[in-house]
C-alpha cells in the first residue's frame, strides 16, 4: 500500500509540479506591517542592481507566519531563503543552529552603526544573526491638550504614581474621554508585552536565577492590582479585548488621554490622514516607579536567512540591501523621511532632515536605550528579553498567563486568582520542560 | 376569521424567516459595505451602516500588491481537484457499501469518520516532511491530494446516507422489466442520486474552497491559493479592517455565485429522501 500512495505522490508531483527558474530566485517571507509593504513597493531598485536575482513576497498575518516559517525551519523544508522574525526567535534559533550568521553584509554595511540595544537584541555571543529591518520600544503617548486644559504637565520620564493620578483626572466618561487606554487582549505578543514590561517597572519577574515563577511575589501582586484598578476607574470599557490596533483606533479617535504601546504608533497618531488629534500629541518615556527600570520593551522585525539554504550569497546581497543606510535615503527619496524605517541606525538620529519631520524621534530612540534585554528587570533574571523571557516554551506559558490576567481585567476572575492560576500553570509547564522539578 | 389568521400567521412566519436570513447573511453584509470604507472609517466607533465616504480603493490597492488571479485560478484547481477525486473514490466505495453491506460496513464507516476527530495540526509535522522528501512542499498536486484524503471520510458518509434512501425495490422492478446494469444504472438510479451527488459535490467544494490549515501551511507561492491572498492583509501593527474585507469579498466572490446558481440542488439534495 505504502509503495501504492508513493507512486501516486511521485506522479502527481511530476504532472503538477512548476518549471525550475534558471537564475536565483529569492523567496522572503515576511508581515504585513506599512514598513514591509513599502519595501516590497521598492524591490525594482534591488532588481535593478542585482539583475540575476527575483525576489518573490509570501507576506502573512503575524501569527500564521511565526507558525508556517518555524514549521519550515524545523524541519528544514526550504521553503523560504530570507525570513522576517523578531527579537525573541533570533537567540532561540540562533543556538539551535538554524540561522546562518551574517559575517559577510558587505564593507560598507557599517555594523557599528547599528543602535547597540538593537544590535544586542539579534546577536548571539557577540554575532549577528539578523539583520534589524525596524526597531521600537514602546513610550507614552498623551494629549497635550487635555493635559494643557486639566493644568497637568507631563514629564519626560514619568512615574507610575503620576500617570495614575492623571489618568483619573483626565477621564471624562461622559464625553467619552478616558484617561488611559492599554492593551487587555490576551496574548504572550498582546497584553503580557505591556504587563511584562510595567512589571519589570514594579521589580517583579518571570522567573528567579533557578528559573522558579515568581506570580505569588508583592511585586507581582502590586503590578496586576495597579494596572486592573487603574483600567477600571481610567480605561474604555470592555478593554479586556483591545489590542494594539483597538487602543490605536480609539486614541486617533480622540478617546484616550494617554496610551503607552509601541513606538510605531507615533507616526501614526501624529499622521494628520488617520489621526483626528494628530497636532495635539506629544511623548514621554514609559512610566517608572523608581527602581530603575521603565515599563519599556524593546523589539525589532529582522531579516534572517535559514540554515542549509543554498542561495545565501544572494539572500545576504538582499539583506545588506534592505537594511543599509541607502535604503533609508531611498525611502526618503521616495515617500519623504517620515515614511523611514524607525529605531535601527545611530545614523538615522543625527539626521536632520529625520529630526525635522519626525517630533518622536528622540523619545523614540531614548526609550530604546532604555531598554535593555541582557539585564531587563531590577532582580537579576537567568532569561534574555524585556517583554518576553526567550525560551522556546514562552509563546505557550505567556498566553495562558495573559489569558488569566485579560480575564482579571474584564472581571470574570480576581486579581489573587488570576494570579495563582498563572503561577501553578508556569509552574506545570517550566517542570514538563524540565527546567525545574 | 379563520384566514385573516392564516394570513397573520403567514406574513410573521415569513417575517422571521426574512429576518433570521438577514442575521446569517449580516456577517457577509458588513464585509462587502467595509470593503468600501477607509480604514479610520472601518475602525470608527460607532460605526456607519450605509452613510459614509464610498471608494473602491481597497480594491485597487490589493488589485496593485498582489495578483488575484494566480491565487483564484490555485484556488479552483484545489477545491475542483481534490473534489473530483474524492467523488471518483467515494461513489463506488458508498455505493458497495449501500448496496452490498457486509458485517463490517458499519465499523468501517465508523472508523473512516474517526480520522476526523484528530485536530490536523496534530500531523502537521510527519505530513510536512513526508510532501519536503517526495517534493509536495508548495505544489498544486501536494494540495489537492492531502484535501482530498481529509474530505474523503465526509463525502463517503454523505453519499453513503444518500445511496441508502435509494428504495431497492426500484432496482428490482427495473430488472424484471429487463434492464441491463448499463441502463439500470444511467436511467434508473443516476436520476435518483443526482441531488445527492450534486450537493454533496458543492459541500466537499466549499469545504475544500474554505480550507484553511493545510493551504496555508504547505503552500508558499507556486501553489498558494485564496486563503493565503486572506492572510497577507491581516496585520497586528496598523489598520486593515478595509483592506482584509475586500480580499475576502473577492476570494469568496466566485463560490458564493456558484452556491447562488446551485442552491435549488443543493437544498432538494438537503432534504432528499426526507419524505416517503
Amino acid at each position: 500500500m505504502k509503495h501504492v500512495y508513493g507512486a501516486l505522490l511521485g506522479a502527481t508531483a511530476l504532472v503538477l509540479s512548476s518549471p525550475a527558474f534558471s537564475e536565483t530566485t529569492l523567496t522572503i517571507a515576511t508581515v504585513n506591517n506599512s514598513d514591509m509593504i513599502r519595501m516590497q513597493g521598492l524591490t525594482s531598485d534591488f532588481t535593478a542592481k542585482n539583475p540575476d536575482i527575483t525576489v518573490k513576497w509570501v507576506t502573512l498575518e503575524e501569527n500564521v507566519l511565526r507558525q508556517r516559517v518555524t514549521t519550515d525551519i524545523a524541519t528544514k523544508g526550504g521553503q523560504f531563503d530570507v525570513l522576517t522574525i523578531g527579537t525573541y526567535e533570533v537567540p532561540i534559533w540562533a543556538k539551535k543552529n538554524w540561522l546562518v550568521p551574517l559575517d559577510n553584509l558587505g564593507a560598507d554595511y557599517d555594523t557599528g552603526d547599528l543602535l547597540p540595544k538593537i544590535k544586542d537584541a539579534v546577536s548571539v555571543s557577540g554575532k549577528l544573526y539578523a539583520a534589524p529591518f525596524y526597531g521600537e520600544s514602546s513610550m507614552t503617548m498623551y494629549r497635550t491638550d487635555l493635559f494643557e486644559k486639566a493644568g497637568l504637565k507631563m514629564p519626560d520620564n514619568p512615574t507610575w504614581d503620576f500617570v495614575i493620578d492623571a489618568a483619573k483626572k483626565l477621564t471624562d466618561k461622559n464625553a467619552g474621554v478616558y484617561g488611559i487606554c492599554l492593551r487587555g487582549k490576551a496574548g504572550w505578543g498582546e497584553n503580557m508585552a505591556f504587563l511584562t514590561a510595567m512589571s519589570n517597572s514594579y521589580g517583579a519577574r518571570w522567573f528567579d536565577e533557578k528559573w522558579e515563577p515568581q506570580f505569588n511575589t508583592p511585586e507581582w501582586k502590586k503590578t496586576l492590582s495597579t494596572y486592573v484598578d487603574l483600567m477600571k476607574e481610567a480605561g474604555p470599557p470592555g478593554a479586556s479585548s483591545n489590542g494594539f490596533n483597538e487602543n490605536l483606533a480609539l486614541f486617533n479617535a480622540g478617546k484616550c488621554a494617554m496610551w503607552i504601546d509601541a513606538t510605531v504608533a507615533a507616526s501614526m497618531v501624529t499622521n494628520p490622514k488617520d489621526s483626528k488629534v494628530a497636532d495635539k500629541v506629544g511623548f514621554a518615556m514609559a512610566p517608572n516607579t523608581g527602581l530603575g527600570k521603565n515599563a519599556n520593551w524593546l523589539w525589532a522585525w529582522s531579516l534572517a536567512i535559514p540554515a542549509g539554504s543554498k542561495k545565501t550569497e544572494a539572500a545576504e546581497k538582499f539583506i545588506a540591501w534592505a537594511t543599509s543606510k541607502d535604503y533609508t535615503k531611498l525611502v526618503a527619496s521616495k515617500e519623504g523621511w517620515a515614511s523611514v524605517p524607525p529605531g535601527t541606525r545611530t545614523s538615522l538620529y543625527n539626521n536632520p532632515d529625520y529630526l525635522k519631520v519626525a517630533p518622536f524621534a528622540k523619545p523614540t530612540l531614548e526609550s530604546i536605550n532604555l531598554a535593555d534585554p541582557n539585564k531587563p528587570t531590577v532582580k537579576p533574571v537567568p532569561y534574555v528579553g524585556v517583554q518576553y523571557a526567550a525560551i522556546p516554551e514562552f509563546q505557550g506559558i505567556g498566553t495562558s498567563v495573559g489569558q488569566q490576567f485579560s480575564a482579571a481585567l474584564s472581571g470574570s476572575t480576581s486579581v489573587d486568582a488570576a494570579l495563582s492560576a498563572a503561577q501553578s500553570s508556569t509552574e506545570r509547564e517550566m517542570k514538563r520542560a524540565g527546567y525545574i522539578k | 376569521m379563520a384566514r385573516i389568521a392564516t394570513r397573520r400567521q403567514v406574513a410573521i412566519s415569513t417575517a422571521a424567516a426574512w429576518l433570521a436570513g438577514f442575521l446569517i447573511f449580516f456577517p457577509i453584509l458588513w464585509m462587502v459595505l467595509a470593503s468600501f470604507k477607509t480604514e479610520l472609517e472601518a475602525f470608527a466607533i460607532p460605526p456607519s451602516f450605509l452613510f459614509f465616504h464610498w471608494t473602491t480603493e481597497n480594491y485597487a490597492t490589493v488589485q496593485e500588491r498582489s495578483d488575484y488571479l494566480h491565487h483564484a485560478l490555485n484556488s479552483i484547481i484545489i477545491a475542483g481537484g481534490s473534489t473530483l477525486i474524492a467523488m471518483l473514490i467515494a461513489v463506488p466505495a458508498a455505493w458497495s457499501m449501500a448496496f452490498s453491506p457486509t458485517k463490517r460496513t458499519k465499523d468501517l464507516l465508523l472508523w473512516m469518520l474517526s480520522t476526523k476527530m484528530m485536530p490536523p495540526v496534530g500531523v502537521l509535522v510527519p505530513i510536512y516532511l513526508i510532501w519536503r522528501d517526495v517534493g509536495l512542499l508548495d505544489s498544486l498536486s501536494g494540495l489537492v491530494f492531502i484535501l482530498c484524503l481529509g474530505n474523503l471520510p465526509i463525502v463517503v458518509w454523505m453519499l453513503f446516507t444518500y445511496f441508502k434512501e435509494i428504495p431497492r425495490d426500484i432496482l428490482e422492478a427495473a430488472r424484471m422489466d429487463g434492464a441491463t446494469i448499463g441502463r439500470e444504472l444511467v436511467y434508473v438510479l443516476t436520476p435518483m442520486a443526482v441531488p445527492g451527488l450534486a450537493s454533496t459535490m458543492l459541500l466537499n467544494l466549499i469545504l475544500a474552497w474554505n480550507e484553511a490549515f493545510w493551504t496555508l501551511n504547505l503552500s508558499t507561492l507556486n501553489a498558494a491559493p485564496l486563503t493565503v491572498f486572506i492572510a497577507s492583509y491581516s496585520s497586528p501593527e496598523g489598520l486593515f479592517w478595509a483592506k482584509l474585507s475586500a480580499a475576502s469579498t473577492l476570494a469568496i466572490a466566485p463560490i458564493l455565485v456558484l452556491g447562488w446558481f446551485s442552491q435549488r440542488q443543493l437544498v432538494r439534495g438537503l432534504t432528499f429522501g426526507a419524505v416517503k
